[in-house]
């Protein structure tokens, strides 16, 4: 055997090297994980279709004429497929495994091993985003920014979605545990079900009006709504970038914190 | 010469209990250290302070030169580690993970492929180095972890039971590669391994951890002398092993005895001239022999004379 006729010098390869590096894998390890895409795009399709065909003309109906219930729909659906997705599952299997460890054992900056992750999820989000967009298009939805505005709606959903993974690294990274990780599923109802899911803001009484106030989901979808069905609404387009902005403030100072508190050797 | 390891009263306690209770060695830089010790024993807790995973509650580690709690980074880019279970992504290739461990060493795309070319030889595996590690048997998996951690060339390699679960031939060629590392390139290793064979053929010194303290050191041929020049065990019944300690322990050429389980390890000076005695002895307390066997002391003699207890036997319950 010869392993060392090459001399080579060992160096801290830098954070953004370290970052290209961990999310090439992680991208590489997401397309060999169908399971992990597959149902989160069937889920919003399916959705999308039932929704429509259920509600559209029970909704429509006690709207003036010219409400579009799809497009209504469409940022629900949109939601649907980007809120939840992670590689949360495959960080726990690297603890468990090991190969976490192999990797705190290079000179790696220890905040790119999640950052990485984060990346790939932000590539799969917006590839989920966009076919769910593409059938509302399909199915005759008017969108009222134009092509930019389909674009600033993805950069949206897409900053949502991956504003909403630090909850599941959160977890992970705590537990190292996969039921664990599983059970972070269940944050998934209250964002998305607690909101104008499927009725209008106004339209809603009591106890679920309050928590619908407070839920930021709800100022994202008034925000996709706004560039599907109104126009360049900025204060509706603002207030749904600030509710990207709060929950990822929050949902990164979990997940950054668990990260530390992983690697601080203690 | 700076040691390429020194650790100074080194401990480690998780809540009320104390896995490494201050541990002071030193490896020569070229060296081969064998750290042997049973399963809870501190072994893995202490290479895990040494390589930088886990932070010491008391004392000093120095690895490569750098403190292994102030310089953490400085001691990462000096060595290398296979863990004890082999730590890798089985949704990777081999190759795939080969260059990504060159990729965070900050090895340029030159210098990855031509390790690569290197390690491919070590790893022996040929086409299957491009498909997914999670097929790959546990032979496989251990070699692709001792390549993942050459890649960068480090001065210090640690590796933690680095034959466990490999087949003869994929155990030998490890050992040649320790060996080759070791004599050629001049590599300190620090070797842990449940193998008494390992630790006895391929380390230049040999610590003993038992209970968090390291509670011998020496080459191995000085620890087996330590204990006489010959042993004669006696394998018996263990309700009548006090018997058969009682039966020889005053015997001139008997210099100590132990007992585990059914042996009674008897050491001695001369053992062809000192095994007819013994069993003369033996037969006369009345007990039943049911195997008289001489030979010269192992590592596994140095740890029941140390410890009380035989190293495999701890290490299979």
């Amino acid at each position: 055997m010869s392993t060392t006729h090459v001399r080579v010098q060992a160096r801290s390869a830098g954070f953004f090297t370290d970052w290209r590096t961990v999310s090439l894998r992680a991208l590489r390890l997401t397309w060999r994980d169908p399971e992990a895409f597959g149902p989160a795009l069937a889920i919003p399709l399916f959705f999308f279709v039932v929704n429509v065909g259920a509600l559209q003309s029970f909704v429509e109906g006690g709207f003036p004429p010219g409400f579009d219930y799809k497009a209504f729909q469409l940022p629900v659906s949109v939601a649907f497929a980007v809120t939840g997705v992670s590689r949360a599952s495959s960080l726990v299997l690297d603890i468990q495994d090991g190969y976490l460890d192999r990797l705190l054992l290079t000179p790696v900056r220890r905040g790119t091993l999640l950052l990485g992750l984060m990346t790939a999820d932000l590539v799969l989000i917006t590839a989920l985003a966009v076919p769910v967009l593409m059938l509302g298009l399909l199915l005759g939805i008017d969108v009222a920014t134009g092509f930019l505005g389909l674009i600033v709606f993805v950069v949206i959903a897409g900053l949502w979605g991956l504003a909403f993974t630090g909850f599941p690294y959160a977890i992970a990274l705590r537990t190292g545990n996969p039921t664990a990780v599983n059970g972070a599923f269940l944050l998934f109802f209250p964002f998305l079900f607690l909101t104008t899911a499927y009725l209008p803001q106004e339209a809603m009484t009591g106890w679920l009006a309050t928590a619908v106030k407070f839920n930021p989901t709800t100022y994202l979808l008034d925000g996709l709504r706004a560039l599907l069905m109104d126009g360049w609404e900025w204060d509706r387009i603002g207030k749904a970038l600030l509710a990207v902005l709060g929950l990822g403030a929050v949902s990164f100072t979990l997940a950054f914190k668990a990260l530390a508190g992983r690697v601080k050797r203690n | 010469m700076t040691p390429a390891i020194e650790a100074r009263a080194l401990a480690r306690r998780f809540g009320e209990k104390d896995a490494v209770a201050g541990v002071d060695l030193t490896v020569a830089a070229g060296e081969i250290y064998g750290f042997l010790g049973p399963n809870g024993a501190g072994k893995s807790t202490t290479v895990r302070m040494l390589t930088t995973l886990l932070k010491p509650t008391a004392g000093t580690a120095r690895v490569a030169g750098h403190d292994v709690a102030d310089e953490a980074e400085a001691v990462r880019l000096r060595i290398g580690v296979a863990l004890q279970s082999a730590a890798l992504d089985p949704k990777q290739t081999g190759r795939e993970l080969l260059d990504l461990q060159g990729r965070l060493y900050g090895l340029s795309k030159h210098d990855r492929t031509a390790r690569m070319n290197e390690l491919l030889d070590l790893v022996g595996i040929g086409s299957a180095i491009d498909q997914r590690i999670g097929t790959y048997s546990g032979g496989m998996k251990r070699r692709l972890d001792l390549a993942a951690a050459l890649v960068h060339q480090p001065e210090v390699l640690f590796i933690d039971e680095p034959t466990t679960g490999l087949d003869p031939t994929s155990r030998i060629a490890v050992w040649e590669e320790v060996r080759r590392l070791n004599k050629e390139v001049g590599m300190t290793i620090f070797l842990t391994t449940q193998y008494l064979e390992e630790a006895d053929t391929l380390a230049d010194r040999v610590g003993i951890i038992a209970r968090g303290l390291l509670v011998a050191e020496d080459t191995p041929d000085a620890l087996k002398r330590s204990i006489g020049s010959d042993v004669i065990v006696a394998r018996v019944a263990p309700s009548a092993a006090d018997a058969v300690v009682a039966a020889v322990r005053d015997l001139a050429p008997v210099e100590g005895t132990e007992v585990s389980g059914h042996e009674v390890v008897i050491s001695v000076a001369d053992g062809p001239a000192a095994i007819s005695p013994v069993a003369v002895a033996i037969a006369q307390a009345g007990v039943r022999v049911e195997g008289l066997t001489l030979r010269t002391p192992t590592l596994d003699d140095v740890f029941l004379h140390i410890t009380g207890g035989r190293l495999q036997e701890d290490e299979a319950a």
